[in-house]
């Protein structure tokens, strides 16, 4: 079965050239190197790494917010890293983003209703001002907003309003895919589920395919279908989410996991994890870029860059000359049970929370003293 | 929930507490509310306390205002005893005197750009955080500045002394921050999001470091944070903060392993884990309301899918246990309620 392919890149590389002065030329950014992949029609997937490995910039490519210095972006099997003009604006009609700071991406001097509306005057120049109307209105009730917000301005809202805000602007255009950059990032835990199960509602009601670039290993875990880990630049593991969590082949996607803090158990701080810092994209190692902070580096390793092969299962790839030679990892630890009082705890404020009736049974509280 | 924790990691749960804050009030001046409503904190030799709460729940303000940090014309405190060293300070007269802070008490922040002078080097830095407390030369002062790099493991510290902050990384800047707040040797150090703004694999260095600095020197440490996992890696006790007050608190093994509070048990259902993945969030309805809005007695009453006409009263923090103690009139909740759908 040949999986049906929304968006995909071939061998991107996109890299920003240093500033020139009469005096200087500084250094070229090698942002984004020879990056390959598909995204499936109705899938999340997701993009991962630390700041700087250059997963913002490929999201960027991908939207055509920038093009590609070499390589294509296919859109629906069509050619999209030169689209310019009507072109463009019918890709951007498919294909909107949410950015990650809901507090700088709302342009603070137009109201809700406006902010909604604009992309509509833009995609969907027919309706008249009271269609235009009733869709904003609408498209408020489909993020959880109420039609009345029209009217407010972004000040007023807090930051899990404001990126609701953008996600309504986002699906204001009927898109097929939406890439969001750390779109839950900037906010609390308490707030930042709301809107990760708002996107998977809106995922999955309106058959939205979802590219997500986030660095919080649990909201991928959680939300995406397949994942592609980056590092400096180019894609070092991708395949299936539960697959790369529970089998992972990289050693920079094991350090990856187990710096995450103490899932599981309290680590006791001797746990290797990778040694010293990324270094700079403006001048990458030759050979295996992580080969600095590698603890099994090898000699080959230092000349010779690896490509992404398959790994053991299918779609499983990884970008590594010695996978093989390593042990299978050790499970995730699994979490120790919760004692039946918890596990009814959290049952109850599950259940309350869905709605459910509480029944208070006797009970005298006492005053503060 | 994959947050439980190690129920035989070693309790370092020593005797006297080092500093204890005791019913610290205080409000912002033109405002009807109290922003911090009663906290008290404890921390003891060689123990990390995480407060642990959302934005806005007064973590910040807490510490700041227990280093005297607030500016004096917009802050009232109308209570507060600080017990620290032997020392007793009434927040609500004066604030912690200068000669302690920094020298007693330490503090990091979270930005480590924001809060290194671009201007000066590094050692310049570190220096004169040595030189505001003790009289010493000049080569025993860069000697101390460059051992203290060495601690904090920062390679090449003869080189970096020299070196301008844009010159070094996040994670670099961090350990400079910490070679600071750590070159008078303080009882107590205060993290304030020391880690929120890196990578992971550096927040691990940085937890690591701080780890075994609290073991070398057995400086209490109070960390706040917002991440669950970060409490969960390092605390030995945890506080978890809502609205200015303290609605949960205790030894880190049992808040996480038997959550009491309807705001930590939202918290812990909030939080997407690595292996539980798929299933949908349960989360925290409503948004924390601003300091003006702020209902009367338990202030989480109106996000709570549990709050009746009682909670309009204040729960006091009840013990729960010896070593935890919840703010909620319905604890434990399964013996005191019901739910049916």
């Amino acid at each position: 079965m040949k999986a049906d392919i929304i968006l995909e890149a071939v061998n991107v590389t996109k890299h920003f050239s240093g500033a020139n002065s009469w005096f200087s030329q500084e250094p070229t950014v090698q942002a984004v190197d020879n990056v390959s992949l598909r995204v499936r029609r109705g899938e999340t997937f997701a993009i991962v790494g630390e700041s700087g490995c250059g997963k913002s910039t490929l999201a960027r490519v991908l939207m055509r917010l920038l093009s590609p210095t070499s390589g294509n972006v296919l859109f629906d099997k069509r050619d999209v890293s030169a689209a310019s003009g009507s072109a463009l604006q019918a890709l951007r009609r498919k294909m909107q983003f949410i950015f990650q700071d809901p507090f700088s991406s709302l342009n603070p001097r137009m109201s809700v209703g406006k902010l909604v509306g604009e992309p509509l005057e833009v995609h969907a120049p027919e309706l008249s001002a009271q269609q235009r109307r009733d869709r904003v209105a609408d498209l408020l009730h489909k993020v959880g907003l109420r039609a009345e917000y029209a009217g407010r301005y972004p000040h007023e809202f807090s930051g899990g309003q404001r990126q609701r805000i953008g996600i309504a602007r986002a699906l204001a255009s009927g898109p097929k895919l939406i890439i969001g950059d750390e779109p839950v990032s900037a906010l609390d835990v308490s707030v930042q589920a709301q809107v990760i199960n708002l996107l998977g509602d809106l995922s999955r009601d309106m058959g939205l395919t979802l590219v997500i670039i986030a660095h919080d290993l649990g909201v991928i875990r959680h939300m995406s279908d397949r994942v592609a880990v980056m590092y400096l630049g180019r894609i070092v593991e991708s395949g299936p989410t539960e697959e790369v969590y529970t089998n992972p082949r990289h050693p920079y996607t094991r350090a990856l996991l187990a710096s995450i803090p103490a899932m599981g158990s309290k680590s006791d701080g001797k746990t290797p994890t990778v040694l010293g810092e990324m270094p700079s994209p403006t001048a990458p190692p030759p050979g295996c870029r992580f080969h600095t902070r590698c603890p099994h580096v090898q000699a080959k390793c230092k000349t010779d860059t690896p490509n992404l092969h398959s790994a053991n299962i299918n779609d499983h790839q990884v970008a590594c000359h010695f996978w093989e030679a390593f042990p299978d990892p050790p499970p995730l630890t699994p979490s120790p049970p919760k004692t039946k009082a918890v596990e009814a705890r959290f049952a109850l404020y599950r259940a309350a929370v869905e709605g459910g009736t509480v029944t208070y049974k006797n009970h005298q509280p006492t005053e503060r003293p | 929930m994959s947050l439980q924790v190690d129920l035989n990691a070693p309790n370092r749960a020593h005797t006297t507490p080092l500093m204890s804050l005791n019913n610290l009030i205080l409000r912002f001046k033109g405002q009807t509310n109290d922003v911090i409503d009663g906290v008290n904190l404890t921390v003891k030799s060689g123990e990390v306390l995480c407060v642990v709460g959302e934005s806005g729940c007064g973590k910040s303000v807490s510490a700041m205002a227990l280093m005297g940090l607030l500016p004096i014309d917009s802050t009232h405190i109308s209570s507060g005893k600080l017990d620290i060293c032997g020392n007793h300070i009434d927040l609500s007269q004066t604030c912690l005197p200068s000669e302690m802070r920094g020298n007693s008490v330490a503090m990091i922040f979270q930005e480590p750009m924001t809060s290194l002078n671009p201007a000066f080097t590094i050692g310049n830095q570190i220096e004169e955080a040595i030189r505001r407390h003790i009289t010493d030369t000049q080569t025993n002062v860069r000697t101390r500045a460059l051992d203290m790099l060495q601690r904090v493991g920062i390679a090449n510290p003869e080189q970096r002394l020299h070196e301008y902050p844009h010159q070094l990384s996040g994670g670099m800047r961090q350990r400079v921050m910490i070679a600071m707040a750590l070159a008078n040797d303080p009882k107590v150090l205060i993290a304030d999001e020391p880690t929120t703004a890196l990578d992971v694999t550096i927040q691990a260095q940085i937890l690591d470091l701080i780890r075994d600095l609290r073991d070398e020197t057995g400086m209490g440490t109070i960390m706040i944070t917002h991440d669950l996992g970060v409490v969960a890696e390092i605390a030995d006790t945890v506080a978890v903060m809502y609205g200015g007050q303290v609605v949960e608190q205790g030894a880190v093994t049992e808040v996480f392993n038997d959550p009491q509070h309807p705001y930590t048990i939202g918290l812990m259902s909030a939080m997407p884990q690595l292996d539980s993945p798929g299933t949908r969030l349960t989360l925290v309805p409503g948004t924390v309301p601003t300091v003006a809005n702020m209902p009367s007695g338990c202030r989480f009453r109106t996000r709570c899918a549990f709050a009746a006409k009682t909670c309009e009263m204040r729960p006091p923090l009840a013990a729960i246990t010896q070593s935890h103690g919840v703010a909620c009139h319905y604890a434990p909740l399964e013996a005191n309620l019901s739910v049916s759908s």
